[in-house]
């Protein structure tokens, strides 16, 4: 799933629809260029035995064509790459991460050229210096090359479903016992607090046990300050059980539950 | 006021998954061709997915399948709008005689200027050469210049054949991705308004001043044209394309009287920096090959006017080409052919 922290662009579509593209930060660039630093070496070290052989027969032209199809290996890289994954090179594929248009479009070869071949000046003096600096300053993290050719990096995710099953509401939801206060909850509980419980459920796993406690007792005693519920309601319901039935009166109907 | 979030996914699950399937298929084989049926299923899918997002950003903020969602149109979205297909229409052949001289004729104001500026810095290197010939240390930062150019002279002729001898192939190649990496950096330096690269390009006009006043001072010019025309008609306007690349992009930064915005200006460019760039490539290519497997060669194995005929003749088949070729295209075709 898309991680919703860091910075993003917000694309409008020509049918008016708007989304938001997560932009890549600055060390997973970083160590995707490190990933296919390395794997143009290993390119570069895996084709060197190919010429020792011909240069058996001419030493010089065995040389000159190492020469030439290291810098062709070098230079094309990531000019391939990106063209033929679109826009991802080893290193970004396996960091998550993709250029794209600033309009979230696919690339142009035109483009994936120009922002390779400014990595001569991105990258100076070492290590991208100016590249770094340049995509820290800018609002959409763009080195000079993604600057010059109209590119973003972002980083994308697996598409998945939330899956509301796995809220696992008590067949028998005590809170919707008191039809007048579930109504009440579902008017007073802004759409960002519900995402809020929603999004601490389903991300339950990712927690550590003193954290989830800690994070599901704040949330329950918000809630229950909220629109208080009379005792019998509550009674023997853990705070994560209270918020499991509280997602399920926020986002399930009444004839959407399950049998 | 919140959506009924598992009827909304109930009801949809099947129409995202649908989209989220093609768009998969497309992803994993990006040459796949759709047919008309298709192409429309996918846009009704995308329309769909669409008005979902549109609907969820309108009644509620949950924001896993909002950001569901978002993936699956943005996705989507590309694919609509993508235009792979111009590179399948590619002609290298067409894209080397036409596009190249086109796009070269298009933009040759930043070409001039580029040369103005080359010339300007020869200007100041054979002043500088003139008023203290000992700044010469200064100038040439290579040692097998520094020398004096009669003596060079007169080792190059007795010795008839270059030192390279077999390694020609490897000086030659050398040469080529050196100047390539040069002219990269002449135009990517254009990222910096234009400065870097006019700076470049002042750079290696002083360089070329002071070593051609340093060869006609010592009297060796035959030696200084035989040497330098054959590969240098090409190597030195393929760095003047190179920064005729840089002033283009320096100048589409500034903006000056063009009030579009700066991603609107950068869009235009682009191809056309792409086109210059491939036309530097191939012009250095040759010069590389004929530095290494030509110019070298000196009197008496190679008479210098014979060397200098052949310079000549390169640039003015260059300029024929520069000036002459494509120009009978209309402009519409040329622009459709840069696009790829």
């Amino acid at each position: 799933m898309l991680p919703s922290h860091g910075k993003s662009v917000l694309i409008r579509t020509p049918e008016g629809i708007a989304f938001r593209l997560t932009l890549a930060g600055p060390v997973s660039r970083f160590m995707a260029w490190l990933l296919d630093t390395f794997c143009v070496l290993a390119a570069v070290t895996v084709i060197a035995p190919i010429f020792q052989l011909i240069s058996v027969f001419s030493e010089s032209y065995g040389i000159a064509l190492q020469v030439l199809l290291s810098f062709i290996i070098s230079m094309g890289y990531g000019i391939c790459l990106e063209w033929f994954w679109r826009g991802q090179t080893l290193g970004k594929r396996l960091l998550g991460l993709r250029v794209m248009d600033e309009q979230g479009l696919h690339l142009r070869v035109s483009q994936i050229i120009v922002r390779n071949l400014l990595r001569a000046v991105d990258g100076l003096p070492l290590f991208y210096l100016v590249g770094g600096l340049a995509s820290a300053i800018s609002l959409k993290g763009q080195r000079l090359g993604d600057l010059a050719a109209s590119t973003i990096v972002v980083r994308i995710g697996e598409l998945a479903i939330p899956d509301l099953e796995s809220l696992e509401a008590d067949k028998y939801n005590s809170l919707r016992e008191q039809p007048y206060l579930a109504a009440r909850l579902r008017k007073k509980v802004s759409m960002d607090e519900a995402s809020l419980v929603l999004r601490s459920l389903l991300r339950r796993d990712e927690l550590k046990l003193e954290s989830r406690a800690e994070l599901y007792g704040k949330l329950a005693e918000h809630f229950k300050s909220l629109v208080p519920f009379p005792q019998e309601c509550l009674e023997g319901l853990a705070d994560e059980r209270y918020l499991r039935n509280l997602a399920d009166v926020l986002f399930r109907s009444r004839s959407a539950r399950r049998p | 006021m919140i959506v009924d979030l598992e009827k909304f996914i109930g009801n949809q699950r099947q129409v995202w998954k649908e989209l989220e399937e093609v768009l998969g298929r497309i992803e994993r084989n990006p040459s796949t061709r759709l047919d008309l049926d298709q192409i429309k299923r996918l846009h009704l899918l995308y329309g769909i997915t669409s008005a979902d997002l549109a609907r969820l950003q309108g009644f509620a903020a949950e924001s896993e399948l909002k950001l569901y969602l978002e993936a699956l149109v943005s996705k989507g979205f590309c694919e609509i709008h993508d235009h792979r297909s111009t590179l399948q229409r590619f002609n290298p052949v067409r894209w080397a005689t036409r596009s190249f001289p086109q796009v070269f004729r298009a933009r040759a104001g930043a070409f001039w200027i580029a040369s103005a500026v080359m010339l300007f810095g020869c200007f100041f290197g054979v002043l500088m050469l003139s008023i203290d010939p000992e700044a010469k240390e200064a100038l040439m930062p290579f040692e097998q210049l520094l020398g004096d150019p009669s003596e060079r002279v007169a080792r190059e002729e007795l010795k008839g054949n270059p030192d390279l001898g077999a390694n020609k192939p490897v000086f030659s190649s050398t040469l080529m991705t050196h100047n390539i990496r040069v002219s990269i950096l002449c135009m990517a330096m254009g990222v910096t308004l234009g400065m870097g690269t006019l700076i470049l390009l002042f750079y290696n006009g002083v360089l070329l001043g002071a070593v051609a006043m340093d060869y006609i001072h010592a009297g060796q010019t035959s030696f200084l044209l035989g040497w330098l025309l054959p590969h240098g008609v090409i190597e030195i306007p393929a760095i003047l394309v190179a920064g005729q690349a840089g002033l283009l992009l320096g100048s589409t930064l500034m903006g000056g009287q063009d009030c579009l915005p700066l991603s609107h200006r950068l869009r235009r460019i682009v191809p056309d920096l792409t086109t210059l760039m491939g036309g530097v490539a191939l012009m250095l290519v040759w010069a590389g090959i004929v530095e290494a497997f030509f110019s070298q060669y000196h009197e008496p194995v190679l008479p210098y006017a014979l060397k200098i005929a052949f310079g000549a003749l390169e640039l003015t088949a260059l300029t024929l080409f520069l000036s002459r070729s494509g120009s009978m295209d209309s402009a519409s075709e040329g622009r459709s052919a840069r696009a790829s």
